[in-house]
């Protein structure tokens, strides 16, 4: 093999371990029976009599999913909220990154650095932080009572507010980034020639500015909406109880029912309701660079 | 020199005191900071005319004609257009269009919907729009290329999209900053008399910045000269050219023999300058208002200046004798540069009429000599 051929196959070797092969293991497992064993399904394949391999593709897990209500519950709710969470992101990430495309070349760096800062710590414990803020005696509640806004502490930690908070807070940096990167390549010089032409400055806004970041609104959407769909963390440790995302779901199949074949049905489901997104993003990011418009 | 437009246009409304001005800039300034980049500016531009405001990068003509198209606002002064107060009127609502330097093109809209934005943008009827656009896109010759998008296009047909976008709305006053600026000398050349009749046809009042003297020569028919945010001198081509104001207008418009000299006699019909740096005296057919002794610079255009090898006969003002140091051929003409025994270098450029005329050579003893109408004399 050739240098230049082993550079090549390198990635696909690793992409071959460590996803296909993963994903065709989890693709297998949705299609076995569960059994009271170690690990806890049966196996595809079986010899029944002497010479003859049968293999033993049970649909059921997937059927389970569509009998009870619970998981297409599930499954919508995490749509629902990972969209609400996109839009959030887009309103407050669009002027954050119009904003650093239109700071002084010097000032923009800072501010990206700012944007990114937040990865310097693990996720884990920022979301902790924000438990520390929303709790019965937290930090904001305290501030509150101390001014004498409220008289008894504000529930916010386990709401729907809570999880929406985290989500949009870990998630904003994702919009922020590839939308800074289309919106700066913008020549300005274009809105002068819109008002020139009549517009007043919110409508080049509409007309000329929006258009163009198109591309860089819909990739920063689905890096929001995409891994979104199927957060785990976020929900569990803000939302509360009664937070029922999919991702959630898929936890409590696995470790508290062991019913890995259903835990295995919820994860390609999710996967194939994911793909077309995700090929989307690839589209437009494909199309980005292409600099078309 | 090329044609000028100047020479063209029929009246002459700067040289009427009672003509009314259809752009009057009054006492504008801007300053950036501490730095002034336009000072104190006064202009009068008159309806049809094609006015070049020419200059050095950073002379200020761009932040002038930025002003006019209202995307800055003036630190002192004011801006009247068709004699209203414009100094304070945003961009969206002047009666004024500009076709930027870079073009601007809407990359994400084809030819036809960026020459249409602006109509739609006043809620003209579609039907008029349409009507507007293809009369505009056949006037710029870009009919059969109204589906494409701009970077589909060349430079020069997105210079005649921009220009047409700019045109479509019939705007009072048109700007253009460096027009030609991105395309090639043939094509420039080109387009600069397109430009004119264009000009010409439609009647919009042009305000043109450039820093290429040549293209400024042949569009405009006045033309002011800009030198650290102020007007050095305003002027028909001819005028700039023939009788320069200043020193800087001198050698900026055109190349020029500059040689220093004092006053030794001031008539009211001639002067007399006795200049070191040349070695001789100038006589100048013209009275010039100095101080008696005072120093003055007699610019001498390269193209007014005789070359022979046997010394003319008459008298020895304005004449000169020196060495060929070098000679460029430029086909048309030749540019020779003569060293004089004080050190001075002289720039003389002959045409080349004759296709089998005795070569003047390198090192060669060579006479110069001009007119007495031909120096002009600058005090600054």
């Amino acid at each position: 093999m050739t240098g230049r051929g082993l550079v090549v196959a390198l990635p696909y070797l690793w992409l071959l371990m460590f996803f296909v092969v993963p994903f065709v293991i989890v693709l297998k497992i949705s299609f076995s029976d569960v059994d009271l064993a170690i690990p806890p399904y049966k196996p595809l394949l079986e010899w029944v009599g002497k010479n003859s391999l049968a293999i033993k593709l049970n649909f059921n897990n997937y059927a389970f999913l569509f009998t009870d209500s619970l998981y297409l519950r599930a499954f919508w709710n995490s749509i629902r909220v990972a969209f609400i969470s996109t839009l959030l992101c887009l309103a407050i990430g669009y002027p954050m990154a119009y904003g650093i495309a239109r700071a002084r070349p010097a000032l923009r760096n800072v501010l990206l650095l700012l944007v990114i800062l937040p990865f310097w710590t693990s996720l884990l414990l920022r979301v902790y932080a924000w438990i520390g803020l929303f709790k019965a005696n937290g930090v904001i509640n305290n501030i509150l009572l101390s001014l004498g806004l409220i008289h008894e502490p504000l529930t916010m930690l386990f709401t729907p507010f809570a999880m929406y908070v985290g989500i949009v807070y870990s998630y904003l940096p994702f919009l922020i980034l590839p939308l800074y990167a289309n919106l700066e390549k913008m020549d300005w010089q274009l809105l002068e020639a819109a008002e020139d032409l009549g517009c007043r400055p919110w409508q080049a806004f509409y007309k000329i500015t929006l258009p163009l970041s198109r591309n860089g609104i819909l990739a920063g959407c689905m890096l929001v909406f995409i891994p979104t769909v199927g957060e785990f963390v976020i929900p569990v440790l803000l939302g509360g109880p009664n937070a029922l995302m999919i991702g959630r779901v898929l936890w409590d199949e696995f470790f508290s029912n062991r019913a890995w074949p259903v835990a295995s049905a919820v994860a390609i489901l999710l996967l194939i309701l994911l793909v077309p997104f995700m090929m989307w993003y690839q589209n437009v990011q494909a199309r980005e660079s292409a600099g078309a418009r | 020199m090329t044609t000028s437009a100047g020479s063209v246009v029929k009246a002459q409304p700067w040289n009427d005191p009672s003509a009314r001005p259809y752009v009057q800039i009054e006492r504008i300034s801007k300053a950036f900071g501490d730095f002034k980049a336009v000072d104190d500016v006064s202009l009068k531009i008159y309806k049809g005319e094609i006015f070049c405001l020419l200059g050095a990068s950073g002379c200020g003509k761009t932040t002038l004609l930025r002003m006019l198209g209202g995307f800055e606002t003036p630190t002192s002064g004011r801006i009247f257009i068709d004699g209203e107060d414009m100094t304070d009127v945003p961009p969206y609502e002047r009666p004024v269009n500009m076709m930027f330097q870079s073009y601007a093109l809407f990359p994400h809209m084809d030819v036809e919907h960026n020459v249409a934005f602006g109509l739609k943008q006043d809620r003209i009827a579609r039907a008029e729009i349409q009507e507007r656009v293809a009369t505009m896109l056949d006037l710029v010759k870009m009919t059969d290329f109204a589906k494409r998008k701009p970077h589909q296009l060349s430079g020069g047909q997105r210079q005649r999209v921009a220009l047409a976008r700019s045109l479509v709305k019939r705007p009072k006053l048109l700007l253009l900053d460096e027009p030609l600026g991105a395309l090639d000398k043939k094509l420039r050349e080109h387009t600069q008399f397109e430009l004119i009749s264009l000009q010409d046809k439609l009647g919009v009042t042009f305000i043109v910045v450039t820093h290429d003297q040549e293209e400024a020569m042949t569009l405009a028919s006045r033309i002011g000269v800009m030198n650290h945010g102020e007007i050095v001198q305003a002027g028909t081509p001819s005028e700039i050219y023939e009788f320069p104001g200043s020193k800087f207008v001198a050698d900026f418009v055109g190349s020029v023999n500059m040689f220093e000299g004092k006053l030794i006699e001031d008539e009211p019909e001639y002067v007399r300058i006795h200049s070191a740096e040349m070695g001789g005296t100038i006589y100048v057919s013209h009275g010039i208002s100095a101080p008696p002794e005072a120093t003055v610079w007699a610019a001498v255009r390269p193209e007014k200046i005789f070359m022979s090898t046997t010394a003319p006969e008459g008298s020895t003002d304005n004449l000169v004798r020196g060495a060929v140091q070098d000679i460029a051929y430029l086909g048309d003409l030749s540019i020779y540069l003569v060293k004089l025994p004080t050190g001075k270098i002289v720039r003389v450029t002959q045409p080349n009429t004759s296709r089998h005329a005795e070569a003047i050579s390198w090192e060669q003893q060579v006479y110069l000599s001009w007119d007495a109408t031909s120096p002009v004399v600058v005090t600054r």
